[in-house]
């Protein structure tokens, strides 16, 4: 299978940092709202060159939610920026009125989404954030799977005009995309081809899967590894083609198994091409404290529980 | 200042358009709506410096958001007399395949309007925004919103009420309609706001009041006056007092007519209050 290599562990949340450095330098029209955590979403450097761009709105998100809104009024084009469990949960309906039905120009930035905030435990975790903002019609979900395609979303976002939800993590993970690689909302990143089964992951589970596809390659088993950083809209096609081709698939988030990247996989084969299907996600679950490893471990979030999985579904054909 | 009588011909008609509106679909808010007329009209028609047509941005001219968005017929009656859209579509209201929905949005497409609003307590923080967008765009046309002050249970308006005084929005004039009724009774009955003028004061803003905003010169008046203090580093609030379901004796003076529609003889009674004045719709 094809190689890919670790450059290095770095956190997603870095690379949104990055990307917005880049953006307060290239796009005149991008302002950055923080509420009261402009360290842990990477902003410092953003701040320190824009400061008449930056937006300190305090411990309030709905109310940065809605200027954030009010701000597009003018031609702006906001980031807001809080963890995502006050990003999405706490605000959903400052994001449902002011901005996705209102139709908003609004790039929700979520950090320290999914498992691995690890040690903060389940009030700052969330695993609900994708079903929620996938729910809204005309919002747009991405979730990046590493550095360099964190930050090459949050640039490409700033090119597109509508609501985004754009979905990150704190703990440092395996850097291997290209620096250069051109980040194409809704369009499916062909990762590994293969034969007997399709492995369709998002964020950090994106590197498992290759992990695991390299386990599976040892075992004779040819796993097609496809890399979904938009979670809607979704890459039917590639999904279809691949999974028409291996004949089972198995979905990998870290996200509750409702709501998340999965169901959205389900339904498109449901009414196009129906095959067994596994789903590596949480079981219906909140979290708990723990380093990120342990956490993925305890919840099944890994290459060996892909590897399990793959074994089962190939079986299911 | 346009012609007073034009001014109180449109007020009359807008009173008749509120009550037409709400009967024709049997559903709707004619009581906040009523009490707003004056305000409403005055600030169309003579306070808020607007440019001919309309696009989202508002750059160059002043924006009003109305964060109570129940009282949608006085803001939709007033948008179509003041050349935003027909008034013929005021018919339309709350009807199938209608830009002019229950509560207004910006998903129809309607002139006029810049942000959804219905659930209550957004209005606020989007008026911040776009005051803030103003200041980057260095234009220094004012925000104006409106807010009902039941509403003002809400706690992101606090949240705002909080940003814009510690930040200095001072190109934003936020207008309480202190009717002091909402849907179970009266607000001091429901939850006691207190002295609301006094609350907006301590978070750091200028405050003034309309003591009767039924009175259409009063409310040019103190509106004026609300234009003069901005830009001196405080944001402005006016509290004015309203009647709810002011211009028709039998709304007055209760929180019934909230959202109630009125029955055929009932409009026809509220009419009779109100003669046409620059043809209905």
């Amino acid at each position: 299978m094809k190689t890919y290599t670790n450059t290095g562990n770095i956190d997603t949340r870095s690379g949104y940092g990055a990307g917005m450095t880049e953006l307060g330098r290239t796009n005149k029209n991008v302002v950055a709202l923080c509420a009261d955590l402009t360290g842990s979403l990477k902003l410092n450097e953003f701040e320190k060159e824009n400061p008449e761009r930056f937006f300190q709105i305090g411990i309030a998100e709905a109310n940065m939610m809605g200027i954030a809104a009010g701000m597009t009024i003018g031609g702006k084009i906001p980031f807001t920026g809080t963890f995502a469990n006050f990003s999405t949960g706490r605000v959903y309906d400052q994001i449902r009125q002011s901005i996705a039905y209102s139709g908003k120009n609004v790039k929700i930035c979520a950090s320290h989404a999914g498992l691995t905030l690890g040690e903060d435990g389940a009030t700052h975790q969330i695993l609900e954030d994708i079903g929620l903002m996938k729910m809204l019609p005309g919002m747009t979900v991405i979730n990046p799977c590493d550095f360099n395609q964190t930050k090459a979303a949050t640039i490409a976002i700033a090119e597109y005009i509508g609501p985004v939800y754009l979905r990150f993590g704190r703990p440092s993970v395996p850097n291997f995309t290209p620096a250069d690689q051109k980040f194409e909302i809704g369009k499916a990143i062909m990762l590994n081809e293969g034969t007997d089964v399709t492995i369709i992951a998002t964020g950090h589970l994106v590197w498992q899967a290759l992990e695991a596809a390299k386990t599976l390659e040892g075992k004779g088993i040819s796993a097609e590894v496809i890399n979904i950083h938009t979670i809607k809209p979704l890459d039917e096609e590639a999904i279809i083609k691949s999974v028409a081709k291996t004949g089972c698939v198995v979905t990998a988030e870290e996200h509750n198994y409702l709501g998340g990247l999965g169901e959205s996989v389900a339904r498109t084969l449901a009414i196009n091409t129906p095959a067994p299907q596994e789903f590596i996600a949480t079981q219906d679950t909140f979290g708990e404290s723990g380093t990120p490893a342990q956490l993925m471990d305890k919840y099944e979030l890994n290459a060996a529980a892909i590897v399990k999985a793959s074994e089962k579904v190939i079986k299911r054909k | 200042m346009a012609d007073l009588k034009y001014l109180n011909d449109l007020v009359v008609q807008v009173r008749r358009d509120i009550l037409r509106m709400v009967h024709n679909v049997n559903s709707g808010h004619p009581g906040g709506s009523l009490g707003c007329t004056e305000f409403m009209v005055a600030l169309y028609s003579e306070i808020m410096e607007r440019k001919e047509g309309f696009d989202m941005d508002g750059i160059n001219e002043d924006l009003f958001f109305l964060s109570n968005g129940h009282i949608s017929p006085v803001f939709y009656s007033v948008l179509a007399r003041c050349g935003y859209f027909p008034v013929e579509e005021l018919g339309t209201f709350r009807l199938i395949d209608s830009r002019l929905q229950g509560h207004p949005t910006t998903h129809e497409g309607l002139p006029g309007v810049r942000v959804a609003s219905g659930s209550l307590g957004q209005g606020m923080s989007v008026a911040i925004g776009a005051a803030l967008a103003k200041k980057l765009n260095n234009d220094t046309h004012l925000v104006f919103s409106l807010h009902g002050d039941g509403e003002l249970q809400e706690g992101q308006n606090w949240e705002a009420i909080m940003y814009a005084g510690a930040k200095g929005v001072d190109n934003l004039i936020a207008t309480v309609d202190r009717n002091g009724q909402q849907i179970d009774g009266s607000t001091k009955e429901v939850l006691c706001l207190g002295d609301v003028g006094e609350k907006f004061r301590v978070f750091g803003w200028d405050v003034l009041h309309i003591e009767n905003g039924n009175n259409l010169e009063q409310v040019i008046k103190g509106l004026n006056e609300a234009k003069s203090r901005t830009g001196k580093g405080k944001p402005v609030c006016v509290i004015m007092t309203t009647e709810m379901g002011n211009g028709v004796d039998y709304m007055m003076h209760t929180h019934a007519w909230h959202g109630k529609a009125p029955n055929d003889d009932q409009l026809e009674n509220a009419l009779a209050q109100n003669p046409e004045t620059l043809g209905d719709y």
